[in-house]
């Protein structure tokens, strides 16, 4: 135990951590209570004065130094394409990345006098926010946090010492045999025309799903347990979770990470799921800085749920470290993504900062993170015509994301100069003009019922290829609760006016009460179409007790899932995702041509025929009345014979004729 | 007699072909009283699409039908009219087959009734309630006329509704039993029994009948009456098997079995319908819900003992009323099941002089049957009813069925008693006596 400790200190770098494993060695040693112990004691702290020291000053430099190295790289490579902005390297992640890895050899360097073990748990974390400002005029802020680890969780030996990866994520991670982990709680609806592609798509309400680990023997219970547990995590009722909303879908999820076998995958959304506080706080707890510092100190949540959409999500999953994949790496990604409607909180003027969307300016980067960028979208706005901001930044990236490449302007946290003298960053836009027309995003769904009545209806999905010329592969996957009875014969899917045949349906019908329908489909799109996929449905009456309680509000289906791989106007980088910023490297990119896109369609609301509820004991009385009645008269028939009706004599001749066998006379 | 039977077919098969042809096929086939879950085409359409894409039409809970059906089905559907004459072709066989019951069952029961007079057993007043063969010769006509033209069977033929085979079935099995075929009857009733469980209970007329058409008598201590049951039994019971086998076979694994019985049984599907379990059920208290489904269940089965005891010397009328019982209380009853024991109504027209409350209870049959789409309507679509306006007039409808086959019951047993005492009762003073059941 103690080199384990001591071991973890000589690495750390951090002084807050640093104490507490001081503390917790130093409880250690005063068990022991040798002599020895209290050597290595005073050894780990002079270890720690001497990282410290060695954080503060030279870590800096280093940066910097990478960063003006890159820029002159950059700026002999096209000189024209830049005026006075400088270009942002790429490689600077890798280099910091490299850097930190160096700096953990140098102050491991001592260590040498440890026996250890045990190797080095790596972990890095990458905080950074992208502003988007969207055509419709709102604000898309979207927030990402990735904390690697090298670990493996799979090991025989617990992982017990953890340092930016939360641990109560961490021992669900080995409890379950997770291989990769994906869960997203979203409140609103992504307004594609509108709004373009998110980085991170995720449907309202929440989304769950997960790959286990082959180990795994039961996949259903061990899901069913792991539902339970998320859901204390994170405050939401993912307990609601059973078999009837969960679907393993074929072909529509692939592992974002490592690992393909599809019996292994569980998924589940509870489209009914309302997002507020309450998740944001276990949320934000998973950070390493909390929101204490960093990003996250501009997550207050009386700001961000008052905007137009709000979606909050936890992706792990193991990622390569390398070209060749020989070793992997645990990768959590917190991400938050909110889009903020301005016009709609009584401003005239068009102009936003940091601090009118979240009532916080940045102050500082999280001390824990080797990165801390903030990005500004200004590819619209090249020459400033569109709008104007302010701080100004002369560092410039360029990312190819969503099939696009764009510019954006970056805000280096980990750098002094960017909070300028007031030691704040408070970033400020005005907009000059203020037209905003629709966007045509190249794929886009939506999805109604269509009908009326409460016997059947008919779903509709209508999916648009806005390409002028080319078609593409969609894969269509729609997960239906048991008490919407899906026809499968009455699918049909149309584009252009004709019938345009799936190449592959994989279609589970629903048991009743135990799981849902699991529709699956590879649609091609035709060149500049609609297509529109229809199928029947016949609704159930449900036991009165199956009812939520206001059961005339409707139920919700949750949203159809469209995959696709998209023609993309600009080469795709699909080399590693890590010298990429996150908001652009979370989908694997296999080809240089497409990109993937994921689209969620709107959820249905549907209602079912409703029982009286406030009658079951009139109803058992009166059917079991009826049925009384025909066992009664069948009874009556049965027992009984025909007998001529003997006159039954009236009460006075009664009463003589018993007066008279007194008498002895005979009766009357 | 060929004659007026050839103008009723003709206009039944008119009625049922316009019908099909016309909009109203889709909105009849859609009605809960006319196609219930199992017996749907619509849910038989779906399971052949399940085949088609190669998933087992069982995995999942829109298909009821049995494993046969649906592969018979899948020979035929790519023709559509051909699946459409199938359909016109049950009805047509029930028909013919309810002709033909008639026609060998006519003179049985006349000659028996002949014999008996002659042997002096009935007393002579009670010769009026024997029908002459005049009055006999237009029976069979009737019972086609009420099994073609009654609207129940136009509008089951039109939904394509499955129930029409299971009839045809069920007449098959009439047929076989009233010409003597025990062979032939076992394998037809052991085929209505697997397409749908209830017809078991017509095991016993089945062999009430043998037993007396063969002169056995009904007696437990006799070796001939325990040999005859052995042996039919064993026949209804090995082509039983086989039947099962022969399904297994065919799907490849037993999951019909839940899928199809586990449904009759357990009535997981509350759609409403015209019977008295949907509203039941999803109203009942979940802890409770056992015991009321074992005892609405044994419901069913029940009356077949007592009945068969009270009625030993006269299979066919315990045929009607078994079958009368089964369409009223199954789970999933439908218009097609109650036009089946509706057919037999002429053949019983000789008690029609004995019934008590036949007119108030047609009435209300014919009022139930036109407020059934008005108060569905009121409910499902206009939304300013609800679902107890629906079950109410279940409840009347199943009421005004019990009425009529009580009164039926009531008038066999009444005219059977004045078979053997004598038309006009008289009491020891001479006055007319009143009949009483006591």
């Amino acid at each position: 135990m103690t080199p384990y400790g001591s071991s973890s200190l000589a690495d750390s770098t951090h002084d807050a951590l640093t104490r507490k494993s001081t503390t917790a060695s130093r409880k250690m040693a005063a068990h022991r209570c040798s002599c020895w112990s209290w050597l290595l004691i005073l050894f780990s702290l002079s270890v720690f004065v001497v990282a410290d020291i060695h954080e503060t000053t030279p870590v800096n430099d280093h940066h910097g130094g990478v960063d003006h190295n890159a820029q002159t790289a950059e700026q002999t490579a096209d000189q024209p394409a830049v005026e006075e902005r400088r270009w942002e390297a790429t490689e600077v992640k890798e280099a910091a990345t490299v850097d930190a890895a160096a700096d953990i050899q140098g102050t491991s360097a001592p260590e040498t006098v440890v026996p250890s073990s045990v190797p080095q748990p790596k972990d890095d974390f990458q905080e950074e926010l992208v502003i988007r400002p969207l055509h419709s005029g709102d604000i898309y802020a979207s927030f990402q946090f990735r904390t690697l680890w090298d670990t493996d969780f799979m090991r025989e030996n617990k992982v017990s010492h953890y340092r930016l990866f939360p641990k109560s994520l961490g021992q669900v991670i080995s409890k379950f045999s997770v291989r990769e982990l994906h869960i997203s709680f979203t409140q609103g609806y992504w307004r594609t025309m509108q709004w373009g592609q998110p980085f991170i798509p995720s449907p309202p309400g929440a989304e769950l799903w997960v790959w286990f680990q082959d180990s795994v023997t039961d996949v259903d219970a061990t899901w069913k347990e792991l539902t339970n547990v998320l859901s204390g995590i994170f405050c939401a009722s993912l307990n609601f979770i059973d078999s009837t909303n969960t679907v393993q879908p074929s072909a529509s999820f692939k592992p974002l990470g490592l690992g393909n076998d599809h019996s292994f995958l569980r998924y589940a959304t509870l489209p009914r799921e309302i997002v507020c506080t309450e998740n944001l706080t276990p949320w934000k707890k998973l950070l390493p800085c909390g929101s204490k510092a960093g990003l996250a100190v501009l997550l207050k949540s009386e700001k961000l749920f008052h905007s137009s959409f709000h979606s909050q999500a936890v992706h792990i999953r193991s990622v390569c470290q390398d070209w060749q994949c020989k070793t992997t790496s645990w990768e959590l990604r917190q991400t938050l993504n909110s889009v903020f409607d301005l016009h709609n909180s009584g401003q005239t003027k068009r102009e936003w900062s940091l601090f009118k969307m979240f009532s916080r300016t940045l102050t500082e980067a999280c001390p824990l993170a080797s990165s801390s960028k903030l990005y500004i979208d200004i590819t619209d706005n090249p020459q400033g015509e569109q709008f104007e901001l302010s701080p100004a930044t002369s560092l410039l990236s360029q990312a190819v994301v969503l099939g696009d490449r764009r510019t954006f302007s970056v805000y280096d946290l980990t750098q002094e100069t960017t909070f300028g003298t007031v030691r704040s960053l408070n970033l400020l836009i005005r907009w000059k003009s203020n037209e905003g027309e629709m966007l045509r995003p190249l794929l886009h769904a939506e999805r109604y019922v269509a009908g009326y009545g409460l016997q059947t209806g008919e779903i509709h999905t209508l999916m648009y290829n806005n390409h002028p010329y080319r078609s593409f592969p969609v894969l269509l996957l729609d997960s239906v609760p048991w008490y919407l009875r899906l026809y499968i014969h009455t699918l049909s899917v149309t584009s252009k006016g004709k019938d345009n045949k799936p190449s592959y349906i994989h279609y589970e019908p629903s048991k009743d009460r135990v799981k849902p329908h699991l529709l699956e489909m590879l649609i091609q799109l035709p060149p500049n179409s609609v297509t529109e996929v229809t199928v029947q449905f016949e609704r159930a009456l449900l036991k009165w007790t199956e009812y939520p309680p206001d059961p005339n509000h409707g139920f919700y289906v949750g949203s159809s899932v469209i995959s696709s791989l998209v023609p993309s106007t600009v080469a795709m980088h699909t080399n590693s995702t890590r010298e990429r910023p996150l908001f652009s490297s979370f989908f694997p990119c296999k080809e240089e041509s497409s990109y993937f896109v994921r689209i969620y369609t709107e959820p249905l609301l549907v209602n079912l025929p409703t029982p009286d509820f406030s009658m079951p004991y009139n109803v058992i009385c009166l059917t079991c009345t009826v049925v009384a009645v025909g066992y009664g008269s069948l009874y009556n028939l049965l027992t009984r014979s025909f007998q001529i009706e003997e006159p039954n004599p009236g009460l006075a001749k009664r009463i003589a004729n018993v007066i008279r066998r007194m008498r002895g006379v005979p009766p009357l | 007699m060929a004659a007026p039977l050839t103008l009723l077919l003709i206009v039944a098969v008119t009625i049922r072909a316009a019908l099909f042809r016309s909009s109203l096929a889709e909105l009849i086939a859609e009605r809960v009283e006319v196609v219930s879950p199992i017996t749907a085409w619509k849910r038989v359409v779906e399971g052949l699409a399940l085949l088609d894409l190669g998933v087992s039409p069982y995995s999942g809970d829109v298909f009821h039908e049995t494993p046969l059906i649906i592969y018979m089905f899948h020979f035929l559907v790519d023709y559509a009219e051909i699946t459409f004459m199938t359909f016109v072709f049950g009805a047509l066989c029930v028909c013919i087959c309810f002709f033909f019951i008639y026609l060998s069952l006519m003179p049985f029961q006349f000659r028996k009734q002949k014999f008996a007079l002659e042997a002096d057993r009935y007393p002579m007043d009670s010769l009026e309630l024997i029908r002459s063969p005049k009055e006999m010769y237009y029976v069979p006509l009737k019972v086609a006329m009420f099994y073609l033209l009654n609207p129940f069977t136009i509008l089951s033929c039109v939904a394509k509704s499955t129930c029409g085979l299971n009839n045809a079935v069920l007449a098959l099995f009439f047929l076989s039993t009233i010409k003597g075929n025990v062979l032939l009857s076992a394998i037809f009733l052991c085929l209505a029994t697997y397409q749908s469980i209830y017809p078991i209970t017509l095991c016993a007329p089945a062999m009430l009948y043998f037993m007396q058409r063969q002169y056995i008598p009904v007696n437990f201590h006799r070796v001939s009456f325990w040999w005859f049951i052995v042996q039919y039994l064993f026949m209804y019971l090995g082509s039983l098997f086989v039947l099962i086998c022969l399904s297994f076979f065919l799907l490849g694994s037993w999951d019909y079995l839940p899928s199809v019985y586990g449904f009759i049984l357990s009535v997981p599907d509350l759609t409403p319908n015209i019977g008295l379990f949907w509203y039941f059920f999803a109203e009942m208290f979940e802890h409770f819900r056992l015991f009321f489904l074992c005892v609405f269940q044994i419901n069913v089965f029940f009356y077949t003992i007592p009945l068969s005891i009270k009625l030993k010397e006269h299979p066919v009328f315990l045929i009607f009323m078994q079958l009368a019982v089964i369409s009223i209380f199954k789970s999933y009853p439908t218009v097609g099941d109650v036009a089946l024991y509706l057919a037999f109504l002429p053949v019983w027209s000789h008690l029609h002089r004995f019934l008590r409350n036949i007119f108030l209870v047609s009435c209300v049959l014919l009022a139930c049957s036109a407020l059934f789409p008005v108060l569905w309507h009121l409910w499902i679509y206009a939304g300013s009813a609800n679902s107890n306006f629906y079950y109410a007039i279940t409840l009347l409808f199943n009421v005004a069925q019990i009425l009529l086959v009580s009164d039926y019951f009531y008038a066999f047993l009444r005219r059977e008693h004045h078979l053997t005492n004598g038309l006009y009762l008289k009491r020891k003073d001479g006055s007319e006596a009143t009949l009483i059941l006591k």
